[in-house]
């Protein structure tokens, strides 16, 4: 099979992939999130209107695995929140391409965040613009863009999306 | 208490016994729209790198107001409500952009205005085949948008409504603008805005910017990643009550600490705390002349300007009720930041902002006070740290520009 064809079996391979990564989220394995990037990776979150004009800034920014290793530590430790929890709805999974065994693939999602109040809000609205390769056959992120639709984030924001 | 009786400052509270009710009560909030929000300050809007060619314009808000900031075609900064002079339609649609005529038309009747605010065009003036139209007498310089005084104060863009306002310079004080300006010394580069939504009075934010007790207590990234800074000097700078700065310097022993987060692994001050895994968070470059690493200045009501290592950002602070206000953070770098420069400021912004590691929780502790205060409106806060006066101090230990901040207010508010 060519490296570079997008065939049904790769992309639910990806599927999988995504809606792993939203459990390991929304089921509070924090600890495992980190285990789905590449040791030397690029994971922001930014707001959809800093992206679109080209301005870097983001509200999550981790460029190796050791810097989203600190993020759940200080999660865990340092940061103080109310407890609240996410559930993430992610669709319309699209490859854009597979280049070098590169897979571009972008997808929708919106995060539902529940507080201790019993309230459910939609938390955060957007796409993930994902760069996946294979490593040691399981597929990774090698870069995770988080583009953010909903730019007013309500409080604060500690866990990944 | 009635409401009433509220606009009298009680017998039982000074600058350092703060009524709760003033967190959370209608009347107060529309009297600080009219008096602060409205009233004699000066409210950052925009940076001039904001709008860079004529016709570039911004929307935001002061206070609750929504203002627009345009450059013009004279090159001029210009600034007006956004609201128009008709029928009181939103004028500007837009966050930000270039009007490439550098004109501004209302949807609705399509009364045009010119980037300072001045109508210049109304459909049907002279009515259609002799019909309608406007008097003869209706003069279009009486139209215009309600305007803002604005002033650029070393690449910031300030605006007020009232002409009362001093100079930009006298409003801040003389320490105030001394940091200002040591920070915007030159041309800044924008890097991006992140917004932030509190439900929280934005008097409980304003008191956490004036607040150095609570830093090493609420923000635990520092202790638990065994960064030691108790070593820390800095100090509490006051001007006019209620603006103030407060600054740290890191001394040797924090600086040895640093070397090591560089180097190796985070050394380990105590057991029981982590290392971080990545310490290139905070591998920073020295950048100013003094070995200042942190300040924190707000300039009352509603801006805090920042350096906290080599972050720089204005944070606006735009009330949207008596119970929650938005927080809109501007990032910038300067013009002639080196890359690695630049990206040390992009990898240091996970400690500020809404997912800042060392300042998430301010979000969180302004929610705190206001779900706790709703009933007890009468009692009042306990602001003792240091004494009970509003002077500068050159120490971290203090709680003076809190009651700095309750001292000027309740001039402004006239309780």
């Amino acid at each position: 099979m060519p490296v570079n064809t997008i065939t049904q079996e790769l992309k639910n391979e990806v599927e999988d992939l995504l809606s792993r990564y939203a459990q390991c989220i929304d089921d509070d394995e924090l600890e495992s999130w980190p285990g789905f990037f590449t040791d030397s990776c690029l994971y922001r979150v930014i707001p959809r209107e800093n992206e679109e004009v080209g301005l870097p800034t983001a509200v999550m920014w981790g460029d190796s695995k050791g810097m989203l290793e600190d993020r759940i530590v200080a999660l865990r430790h340092a940061n103080v929140y109310q407890v609240q929890w996410y559930r993430h709805i992610i669709s319309n999974t699209c490859i854009l391409s597979v280049e070098d065994g590169v897979i571009c693939a972008q997808t929708n999602y919106a995060v539902f965040k529940t507080c201790n109040d019993g309230e459910s809000t939609v938390y955060n609205v957007g796409r993930y613009k994902d760069l996946i390769v294979r490593e040691d056959g399981v597929l990774k992120f090698k870069e995770r863009s988080v583009i953010f639709d909903t730019h007013k984030i309500t409080t604060l924001m500690v866990i990944p999306i | 208490m009635t409401s009433s009786n509220r606009m009298q400052w009680p017998a039982n509270a000074d600058h350092t016994a703060v009524p709760y009710y003033l967190f959370n009560d209608q009347d107060i909030y529309n009297r600080e729209q009219d008096k602060i929000y409205n009233g004699p300050a000066w409210h950052f809007i925009a940076l001039e790198a904001e709008l860079p060619q004529p016709g570039s314009f911004k929307s935001t808000y002061i206070g609750d107001t929504p203002v627009v900031v345009t450059r013009g075609q004279d090159n001029e900064i210009y600034a007006w409500v956004n609201r128009c002079a008709h029928r009181g339609a939103e004028v500007c649609r837009h966050r930000h952009g270039v009007s490439e005529d550098g004109t501004f038309t209302c949807v609705y009747h399509q009364w045009a205005y010119d980037a300072k605010g001045d109508l210049r065009g109304v459909p049907f003036q002279r009515g259609l085949a002799g019909k309608g139209g406007y008097p003869k007498d209706f003069d279009k310089t009486q139209h215009g948008l309600r305007k803002v005084r604005v002033v650029n104060y070393c690449g910031a863009i300030f605006g007020t409504f009232s002409d009362e306002t001093p100079d930009i310079e006298t409003y801040m004080g003389e320490d105030i603008s001394f940091h200002f300006k040591r920070i915007m010394n030159r041309p800044v580069e924008v890097l991006g805005t992140t917004r932030q939504y509190i439900k929280g009075n934005w008097k409980f934010y304003s008191e956490n910017t004036k607040d150095p007790y609570h830093a090493s207590l609420l923000h635990l990234f520092h202790a638990t990643f065994g960064i030691y800074r108790s070593s820390q000097e800095g100090a509490t700078l006051i001007n006019n009550d209620v603006h103030s700065v407060l600054w740290v310097i890191n001394s040797k022993e924090d600086e040895t600490a640093l070397e090591h987060a560089k180097k190796d692994k985070l050394r380990t001050y105590q057991a029981g705390t982590y290392t971080l895994n990545d310490p290139s968070l905070l591998a920073g470059q020295k950048e100013f002349d003094d070995d200042i690493t942190l300040v924190i200045l707000s300039l009352f009501p509603s801006l805090v300007l920042q350096q906290i290592q080599n972050t720089l950002a204005f944070r606006q602070i735009l009330p949207k009720g008596k119970d929650e206000f938005e927080l809109v953070w501007t990032y910038f770098g300067y013009a002639d930041d080196s890359e690695e420069l630049r990206n040390i400021r992009l990898k240091q912004f996970n400690l500020i902002g809404p997912g800042g590691l060392i300042s998430m929780e301010d979000g969180e502790s302004t929610e705190l006070c206001q779900k706790a205060i709703v009933q007890d409106g009468d009692y009042t806060s306990v602001i003792l740290m240091s004494g009970s006066d509003t002077k500068s101090e050159g120490h971290l230990v203090t709680e003076s520009a809190i009651r700095g901040l309750w001292k000027g207010y309740r001039k402004m508010m006239d309780l």
